[in-house]
């Protein structure tokens, strides 16, 4: 809704975003032409995940630890069992990775084929809901649900059920599944490839905002793999450093004009992490038949203009079902589900590739096995400042539209980031601003 | 559906989110191969996780996820119940607190200090409640996550007018008709089953792992029996057990008070 606050000045305010994950806001104050505020607000309740998990047994962290976030489970429960493994020093066994990448793959193509076709692609055509372009696009919402089906496929197999799965741990799994119960996900996957390489070349033709941002990307990097669980933090500018040192080159900062912890590089540097950060920082370990598609359809890397992360996470999906493809192919059931540990007393840093970007989790145990302190930080709120510059920069160009269609814009910007604001908001020291 | 029906002849539903992690609702979304079809059923009238279109109420079915933890949310809750002809509470959060009512065992000006850098401007209540703490409830559906078919039958009970059949027994009635080998027997794994309402499908152990209470209580529990055995057959110490009671339902009785008599037995 926008207003006029006094003369040749503008407000738009949305006091719930729709079609996001959890409970957002945004206000902008125009002074003529001129940006004069922009604050996205995150007014999600705090739940108190840090405090809490103090004193919790280590084992019971990456089922609490999923409960943060309903849509992106998996990327807790990876990134606080390795942080587990580092601080107990536990080796994983090769096809257990391979299974925790399998998982994760199932994640990334639920998570990103719900965000693409059913949250984020409305807006590319015009649509207020998925339900509305369902009408219309009929096949392209069908297929979209039936690729999301197989993602989720994966998940349901190594996990028990697609949201809080049960079968993560540390040191491995629960219990690993035998080849035959793999095989039928990979032919439901093999069965949604054709739609979804079609399926890009139609997200290609759409029309893209002109809004090109010179991003700092942060991704993980591995040097053999397309990084999911593991590898170091790499920016697009040149700085490389280990997750351990997470907390030593990434700050946040309580931001007067927005009253939130924005995270930054200690240079001072906002930075964007996710699919986009993702594919410019890796792209040189794709596949050649992914590039090729790319190439075919016009999508060049580097790319510094976010409408485009709906390719990203197109390109990401074609990604993890052509590698989920590999790892059930070589499969072969490991002897043991898990490494067999003992807790002791230590310091464990994890860090993954949640759909929406790295998810840094940081505990402190005792000799017990008990956690003494815990620190999350979820890709949403990293990406918060980018959010706001990028809003920044785009309302300037929006002025001479009619005020609900800026609105409208404004919402489309910040659904480019798939912000997930449950997961956000149980660290983020925000004020919370209520009218 | 037929295009010309008037959208107003189809049943109204609102989606609402409090405290919690979006896992229930979003189940709704899971349903990748009912979701048109109850598109067609059911007016989508209030569901911003999915939607931009927002009809005003009144609204026939109400879900609500997420607990009450906050003064607004206060507000907000007892807003939806005028809102809705039949409200119901779906999963952990909803029907117990869920996992962030772990607060209300703690002081959460500390909580909020260990976790906020300035906690002077977090709005929070002291305890995070369950939805029929605060407003009439007319069905609960539990589970962390609901489980997705359940959430169906609620559905299509209610818009036929019947009492939902959800089952209130416990895990191992389940667990047996899958004829899962009892993990506390076979491997030595302590299970929360008997003391758990039965609804996922007895998934922890089909996965060689003890049940940790995602649907919360089952109808009359034996929960001194149980613990008594994780004592005697496992060498359980009892702040153990008041983790394993303190979980995604922690707060719903007779777990809360079972948890709080071994919490106090075990400092004496």
């Amino acid at each position: 809704m926008s207003k006029a606050a006094e003369p040749n000045q503008r407000v738009i305010e949305v006091h719930n975003l729709a079609r996001v994950e959890g409970e957002g806001a945004l206000y902008l104050r125009m002074q003529g032409r001129d940006v004069a505020e922009v604050k996205f607000s995150i007014f999600e309740p705090p739940r108190f995940f840090e405090a809490f998990l103090r004193g919790r047994d280590c084992r019971e962290v990456p089922d609490i630890t999923a409960r943060i976030c309903g849509i992106c489970p998996v990327a807790y429960q990876m990134s606080s069992c390795h942080a587990m493994e580092m601080a107990f020093g536990i080796k994983i066994e090769k096809t257990i990775r391979d299974l925790r990448r399998l998982l994760y793959c199932g994640e990334w193509i639920e998570s990103h084929v719900l965000h693409m076709f059913l949250l984020h692609l409305p807006d590319f055509l015009n649509y207020e809901s998925a339900i509305s372009m369902a009408s219309e696009h009929r096949d392209l919402v069908a297929g979209a649900l039936q690729l999301k089906k197989a993602g989720n496929e994966i998940v349901r197999i190594l996990g028990g059920r697609e949201v809080h799965p049960i079968n993560a741990c540390i040191g491995g799994f629960h219990r690993v599944p035998t080849r035959s119960e793999l095989e039928p996900v990979a032919e439901m996957l093999a069965g949604c490839r054709d739609f979804l390489v079609q399926a890009l070349r139609f997200l290609a033709t759409l029309k893209y905002p002109d809004l090109e941002m010179n991003y700092d990307f942060i991704a993980l990097r591995h040097p053999e793999e397309v990084a999911l669980n593991e590898g170091y933090l790499t920016t697009s500018r040149g700085l490389e450093f280990s997750i351990t040192q997470f907390s030593d080159q990434i700050e946040e900062i309580h931001q007067r004009h927005s009253n939130a912890l924005h995270a930054r590089l200690k240079n001072g540097a906002i930075y964007l992490v996710g699919p986009l950060a993702r594919v410019n920082i890796n792209w040189d370990l794709y596949p050649q038949p992914i590039k090729e598609l790319a190439r075919e359809i016009g999508f060049q890397i580097p790319c510094h203009n976010q409408f485009k992360s709906i390719l990203a996470r197109g390109f990401e999906t074609l990604y993890a079902l052509d590698h989920s493809l590999e790892l059930i192919s070589r499969y072969e059931r490991p002897e043991r589900p898990a490494t067999p540990f003992q807790p002791r007393a230590g310091i464990g840093h994890g860090c993954t590739e949640a759909p929406r970007g790295i998810l840094y989790h940081r505990y402190e145990i005792d000799s017990e096995g008990l956690v003494r302190s815990a620190t999350i930080v979820p890709p949403t709120a990293q990406n918060q400042p980018q959010i706001e510059a990028d809003l920044a920069a785009y309302a300037p160009k929006l002025l001479d539209m009619p005020e609900d269609e800026m609105t409208r814009q404004c919402e489309f910007l910040i659904r480019n980031y798939d912000p997930c604001i449950s997961c956000s908001a149980h660290f983020l020291r925000l004020k919370i601003e209520r009218d | 559906m037929n295009a010309t029906q008037p959208s107003s002849s189809r049943p109204r539903l609102a989606v609402y989110k409090f405290s919690s992690c979006d896992g229930c609702q979003l189940q709704l979304l899971e349903l990748e191969d009912e979701l048109l079809a109850l598109a067609g059923e059911i007016e989508i009238a209030y569901f911003l996780e999915a939607r931009r279109q927002v009809l005003p109420g009144p609204y026939d079915i109400g879900l609500v996820e997420g607990s009450i933890s906050t003064p607004a949310e206060e507000q907000l809750i007892r807003q939806a119940r005028k809102d809705c002809k039949v409200l119901v509470a779906i999963g952990a959060c909803a029907t117990s607190g869920g996992i962030q009512a772990l607060r209300n065992w703690a002081d959460v000006a500390e909580f909020a200090a260990c976790v906020y850098a300035r906690p002077e401007y977090i709005a929070t209540l002291d305890v995070a409640s369950p939805v029929a703490g605060y407003v009439y409830v007319d069905f609960e559906l539990r589970g962390c996550p609901v489980n997705k078919y359940q959430l169906v039958e609620v559905l299509t009970a209610l818009l036929m007018g019947r009492r939902p059949q959800i089952p209130t027994y416990s895990l191992c009635l389940e667990c047996k008709r899958a004829g899962i080998p009892c993990v506390m027997v076979n491997r030595k794994t302590p299970c929360l089953g008997p003391i758990t309402q039965a609804g996922c499908g007895a998934l922890c152990p089909q996965f060689h792992r003890g049940c940790y209470g995602c649907f919360g209580p089952m109808e009359t529990p034996n929960i001194s029996s149980l613990c008594t055995q994780f004592e005697e057959k496992f060498g359980m110490s009892r702040a153990e057990i008041v983790r394993r009671l303190r979980g995604f339902n922690g707060y719903l009785e007779p777990f809360k008070t079972a948890s709080d008599n071994y919490e106090q037995s075990s400092r004496t």
